[in-house]
Formats: structure tokens, C-alpha cells, sequence
């Protein structure tokens, strides 16, 4: 059996092309784990750069509101670059300068893994080319030129559902064929091993940083963790040091569309089941066939039809649960923190936002959740005018 | 000797790929025995797959052809087992690894047995994950295909050391897809091959002209083509697509332009459908079975080419 295993999840299934490329990689992180000068560039790109440590902000007025437990969020949305993506692609593109890669390519789905990923190549002199599905640029057309501002390529994938899946499938493909210079970004926990692991380690920062900094206001760990979940890599990073902490409940936030009862959702554990693809064992999206389901969400970052394979585990084992959350629920609660808070988060991080405001109302008051608001939302105000019947330029 | 092997025993192989269902599962049969009467030594089926993440644009076309003809995994059985009615020319499955994970390892290898299929290659199961369908496989007797790449460095051994069938020998780096040149230094990689296992060797990737074939068969046993025979399907299914559309209502100038090439094949085959229309059958339909049996002629022209390429070597 492959390596990289989550019990039956993870491994490497990914064309033999690519095999030693991965094997290179892993070689490559094991070492940079270990090596004191990499973690120290990187800490110093991610403090200096990125804006890190990311508050831990208590949202005295919506806990007022709810009524029951206090609602912190952790402001990955206040990084450079506007979300967490930007803590996994410094990592991943000072691994790539350190093998000589001079170029590196990434697939993105909303548009903030690939403006992340354009970012850390302009600062390190990186060439740069982004997989994008058509029907996103489309949706994200500002991301797109602000990826472009910054001196990457971006590529319209026209194949298949035109979304987030087939800009993995195109990046891959590209891959495949330039392996000796570039570097292939994967911007979630997900994809053939090292990935998984490797950009969990990464994104875990986030949760190093919550867990010491609940500790300091509270006195104690939160009941709840709560993060939204696509592939999932902001969730794996707010989950990754509470784990080993048993009362604390992980809550992951898929994203259910318009609805489980319709075929319009990217709800991966609730509908998905088991296969293989994207190069790991996991939950998808499919058909009985096996033919990976076409998924729809409001968010183009939740759009994925499939789960990165921790997550998987985490679930089967039941020591994180995932719940779905409607476009309505999810659109509702970005308003909602707008107006309460005063902050406009993405569309994909008020998925999270949403479960909270059921969540928080049925725990004690002397009890706390931390949700993660992991991207900022000026991404998303015009699709959210459009979704509320208002038409606006961008 | 395994039906597999049978393949390799008669001079240096020409393998053939398309994929099953596309355009329907009637005309793959069809196309499976212009190959096999042209001299095909080993054909291979694609078992089509959503996603196929190892494939260019031309198969990419044929597998989302295949599905929205509704092409299933048990329809792909049923038309092995047609196929064996008919002919003993060796048949590999090849595909992705989701769709046999779904129908089951156990079912689908039975199948296999029951129906004739001698191999699969999947191309999202290299050498560290092999171990998910190996032992089944050769309970049912079914090679599970091992393929090499440029980029196998020292895997290579350990990958040729358990290799059964024929070895896959990717010729280049990418996707499938027809390349004016292959210029990969793969002796190195052969002789490594050679050094452990004595399995045969067959290269694929980009393979496409009868040059290419007697040049790299030279170096190994087989060639393995796959874009270059979907490409003659794919293009007359534009072809009568583009028929249509001329029929119905007017293009934009600018798209009738860009589709040239396939406008002066539409009109090509135009005569075939005007004899199909005078015998009284129906129009779309008569126009698909004149398309259809142009590319059987030209499979098989093409196969018998490249059959005579290899002889020379």
C-alpha cells in the first residue's frame, strides 16, 4: 500500500509520470521540516509578509445577539492576500525555490489560492501560471485581473464542468509534462501524498496560533471549532492542534447548494461516498458508475466534489463532524456578520458563520466556539448583489 | 503463454486504442474488428471515466463522447463479450481506477475472466498502489498492465521486476496526444527494463506516423497507438455535426471559419449520405452509418500501414 494514509484514505494514485516527482517532494519536505534555517524564513515570510499571528477576535456583539456561548473568530481574512491560502503557497513555494523549480502552477476555484500562489511567485521571482474553470473566471472575473497584476498567466479550463475539479485535472495534466522545472501549488489538503500532509502542516499554524491565544483570553479550550470545508484546507489547519484535545467538538462546514434534496450541492460527506481520484482514496461526489458527480455551491471555493482525505478519516473515525449548509444559510450569515460585526467574509467562510448561529444559541454562556473566517469577501459582493436580485458592476 | 503474451509473438506489435461507446458501443465493435482484421495484435479498450487526468484533448473528446452515449462499465462487458464471438485478438481494459472501484475488484475481474478480457491498465495506478488490484487480478487470471515512464528513474527495476503481460513504456512526458517528434533517450531505460524482466515492451504516448512506429518498435516490441485512430472517430463525428448545423440554422461567419478542416471533410463524406438517402433511410441516421463505415475503411487502411512499418524492423 501507497503511503500517506489516513486509515482507508490518502495514497498516491496518480499516473506513473508523476510518481518520482512526488517522491522528490516528500524527500524535499522531511528535510525542510527538520531544518531550522527553512522554518525560520518561513516563520519570518509568514510574520513580516503575511501579517501572522492572525487575531483571535471576540465577537462580543454577535455573542450578545445569539445568546449562549462566545463566538471568537480567527481572522485568517486579515492576511495578506485575504485568506488563509496565503499560509500553505509560502510554504509550498519556498519548498520549490529550495529544489531549483523556477516555475509554479496552480489550480484555483474562487480565485484566492491562485492570487496567493501569484503573490509568494512575484516575491520570490517565480514564474507563474494559474488553472482556472471558465465558468469561474467568470464568476471571479476581478481575481482573474488581480492575478494577472501580478504577473501570472491565467488559463480558462473549458473541459468538463468548467469549475474547481477540472483546474485540478488541467493542472495535473500540465504537470505531467513539466515536472523538471515546476512546481505544482496545490492549494487544499488534498491530492496524492505528500500533499495532504504537507499542506496540513502548513495551514496548522492557524490552530497553533488559536489554541494558545483562546487559552490566554478564556482560561480554557473552546467546545467548538468550526471551519468551512471544500477540500478543506482551512479547516484541516483550525482543526490540526485540537485534535489530540477530545472535548473539543471539530465542526467542518460543506457546502449543501441548494439543497441535499436537489442534485445542486457539493455536500461530500453527507452525499458523497468512497472512491478515487485527484490522485487519493476519499469521499466524492459521483455517480453510481463512478463518474465524478458535476457539484454546484454559491462558492466557487466549496464547489469541489470531493474532500481531502483526513477529513475523510476524521469522519469515519468520528472525531470531527461535518455538516451541510445552504446557499441561503450561507448568504443570510454573510449579511448577517456584515451587520453585526462590521465584516464582510467570504462566501465560503460564512458557511462556517452560518452553522455558529445555530451552534452558539444551545451552549452555555460561560463556554466559547471559535469559527475560522478564513477569507476575506470583497470577492464576493457583486455575486451576492446578483444572488439578491440587485445588479451592480464590478 | 497468456493470450498478452500471444501478442508479442508474431514480429513487433501494433497495439490500437479507442475508446468504448464512443461514438456508440455498435460502432466500437465495429472498429475493433477493422483493427483486428487489418492485423491489430493487441487492442485496447478505454473504459470511459469523467475526469481522465492522464489524457490529451483528442481521448478527453472520446470519453465525454462515450458518456453521453451512456456508456456503462456492464456495456463494456457485454461488447467483449460480441467482440469474442468473433475474433481471439487479444483485449486489455484500460481506464481509471473509479469505475472498477465502484463495480467492485472481485465483480469486475470475474467479468473479466468470463468475458475474455486479458489485461487492464490503469493510469492512476503506478507500481506503490498496484497492490489494490494485483492479487485479484491474478486469481482471475488478468495481467495488470505495468507501466514506465521517462521520469521512472530507479523504479524502473523494482517496477519491471513484478511487471506481467507487456510493460507500458510511456515514450515522453504529458498527456496521450499525437507528437510530431519523440526524442526521449528511453535505451537507458529499456536496457534497465531488460537487465530484470523479460516481459515485452511496447511504447506509447504520442506514437502516430509509420516512421515513429519502425523507429521505436526497433528499440522494443510494440507500439501502442491511441489519439491518432481516435482522432479519425472524433473527426467524423465533427464532421457530421457540422453537417447538421449547415442543415439547420446559419453559423456565425467567424465559427464557420475556424472549422474549415471539418467543413471540407463534411463535404467529403456528403455522397456517402445522398446513396444512403436514395435507398430510403432515414437522414441523420443514414448520414452517422456513412460516417461510420468511412472510418472503418480508414482504420483499417491505417492499421494495415503501420502493421507493414513494423515489419520492416
Amino acid at each position: 500500500m501507497g503511503k500517506g494514509r489516513f486509515g482507508d484514505f490518502g495514497g498516491q494514485y496518480i499516473p506513473e509520470i508523476l510518481m518520482s516527482e512526488l517522491i522528490g517532494l516528500e524527500e524535499a519536505y522531511e528535510k525542510a521540516k527538520q531544518d531550522k534555517h527553512f522554518q525560520e524564513e518561513l516563520k519570518g515570510l509568514l510574520n513580516s509578509y503575511a501579517g501572522r499571528p492572525s487575531r483571535l477576535y471576540y465577537a462580543a456583539k454577535m455573542t450578545q445577539d445569539l445568546g449562549g456561548a462566545k463566538v471568537y473568530l480567527k481572522r485568517e481574512d486579515l492576511n495578506h492576500t485575504g485568506s488563509h491560502k496565503i499560509n500553505n503557497v509560502l510554504g509550498q513555494c519556498l519548498l520549490a525555490k529550495r529544489r531549483g523549480k523556477t516555475r509554479v502552477i496552480a489550480e484555483t476555484g474562487a480565485g484566492q489560492h491562485g492570487v496567493a500562489t501569484a503573490t509568494a511567485a512575484a516575491l520570490m521571482g517565480l514564474e507563474c501560471e494559474v488553472f482556472m474553470g471558465r465558468e469561474d473566471t467568470i464568476r471571479q472575473a476581478l481575481n482573474v485581473y488581480r492575478m494577472e497584476l501580478l504577473g501570472a498567466r491565467v488559463h480558462a479550463v473549458t473541459s468538463g464542468t468548467q469549475t474547481l475539479k477540472d483546474a485540478v485535472n488541467e493542472a495535473m495534466r500540465e504537470w505531467a509534462g513539466c515536472m523538471a522545472d515546476t512546481h505544482y501549488v496545490l492549494g487544499s489538503v488534498m491530492g496524492p501524498h505528500p500533499f495532504p500532509i504537507m499542506v496540513r502542516d502548513f495551514q496548522a499554524v492557524i490552530s497553533a496560533e488559536a489554541r494558545e491565544q483562546i487559552l490566554e483570553s478564556e482560561g480554557r479550550l473552546p467546545a467548538a471549532v468550526v471551519a468551512c470545508v471544500g477540500g478543506g484546507s482551512n479547516a484541516a489547519g483550525m482543526f490540526h492542534h485540537f485534535i489530540a484535545d477530545e472535548d473539543v467538538r471539530l465542526i467542518g462546514c460543506e457546502a449543501a447548494g441548494l439543497g441535499l434534496d436537489t442534485e445542486h450541492h457539493a455536500a461530500t460527506v453527507a452525499a458523497g461516498r468512497i472512491g478515487v481520484f485527484h490522485g487519493m482514496k476519499s469521499l466524492f461526489c459521483q455517480d453510481a458508475d463512478g463518474q465524478i458527480a458535476p457539484v454546484y455551491s454559491i462558492s466557487a471555493g466549496l464547489d469541489y466534489p470531493g474532500i481531502g482525505p483526513e477529513h475523510a478519516y476524521l469522519h469515519k473515525t468520528g472525531r470531527a463532524s461535518y455538516v451541510p449548509v445552504t446557499d441561503e444559510e450561507a448568504v443570510n450569515a454573510f449579511e448577517y456578520l456584515a451587520q453585526t460585526e462590521g465584516i464582510i467574509c467570504a462566501i465560503e467562510s460564512a458557511h462556517a458563520v452560518a452553522h455558529v448561529m445555530q451552534l452558539a444559541p444551545r451552549l452555555g454562556c460561560e463556554e466559547s466556539v471559535i469559527v475560522c473566517l478564513s477569507g476575506r469577501g470583497d470577492k464576493d459582493v457583486a455575486a451576492i448583489a446578483r444572488y439578491q436580485g440587485r445588479k451592480i458592476d464590478e | 503463454m497468456s493470450r498478452t503474451a500471444q501478442s508479442f509473438a508474431h514480429g513487433k506489435a501494433f497495439i490500437g486504442f479507442i475508446t468504448a461507446g464512443d461514438p456508440s458501443i455498435q460502432q466500437t465493435e465495429e472498429y475493433v474488428f477493422a483493427m483486428a482484421e487489418a492485423g491489430a495484435d493487441l487492442i485496447e479498450l478505454g473504459i470511459p471515466f469523467s475526469d481522465p487526468i492522464a489524457e490529451g484533448p483528442v481521448i478527453q473528446g472520446a470519453n465525454v463522447r462515450a458518456l453521453a452515449a451512456g456508456t456503462r462499465l456492464r456495456d463494456v462487458f457485454s461488447l467483449v463479450e460480441r467482440i469474442r464471438m468473433r475474433t481471439e485478438v487479444p483485449l486489455a481494459l484500460m481506464g481509471y481506477l473509479n469505475p472498477l472501484f465502484h463495480y467492485g475488484y472481485e465483480a469486475f475481474f470475474t467479468q473479466c475472466q468470463k468475458v475474455g478480457v486479458d489485461a487492464v491498465i490503469i493510469a492512476d495506478l503506478p507500481y506503490e498502489e498496484k497492490a489494490e488490484l494485483s492479487d485479484i487480478a491474478s486469481r482471475y487470471g488478468v495481467d495488470v498492465i505495468s507501466m514506465v515512464a521517462p521520469t521512472s528513474l530507479e523504479r524502473v527495476e523494482r517496477i519491471a521486476a513484478t511487471a506481467t503481460g507487456f510493460i507500458y513504456l510511456v515514450s515522453s512526458l504529458g498527456v496521450t496526444g499525437e507528437r510530431r517528434t519523440i526524442d526521449t533517450d528511453l535505451e537507458e531505460i529499456i536496457a534497465k527494463i531488460r537487465g530484470v524482466s523479460d516481459v515485452p515492451i511496447a511504447i506509447g504516448f504520442g506514437v502516430h506516423t509509420p516512421d515513429q512506429a519502425r523507429e521505436l518498435a526497433s528499440k522494443a516490441d510494440g507500439v501502442i497507438v491511441g489519439s491518432a485512430l481516435v482522432r479519425m472517430i472524433a473527426d467524423s463525428q465533427e464532421g457530421s455535426l457540422k453537417h447538421e448545423a449547415q442543415e439547420g440554422a446559419p453559423q456565425q461567419e467567424g465559427a464557420l471559419q475556424q472549422e474549415g478542416a471539418q467543413e471540407h471533410e463534411a463535404q467529403e463524406l456528403a455522397p456517402r449520405r445522398e446513396d444512403a438517402l436514395s435507398a430510403g433511410i432515414p437522414r441523420q441516421e443514414a448520414f452517422v452509418r456513412g460516417s461510420a463505415s468511412a472510418v472503418r475503411q480508414a482504420i483499417g487502411d491505417y492499421v494495415r500501414t503501420m502493421k507493414a512499418a513494423l515489419r520492416d524492423c
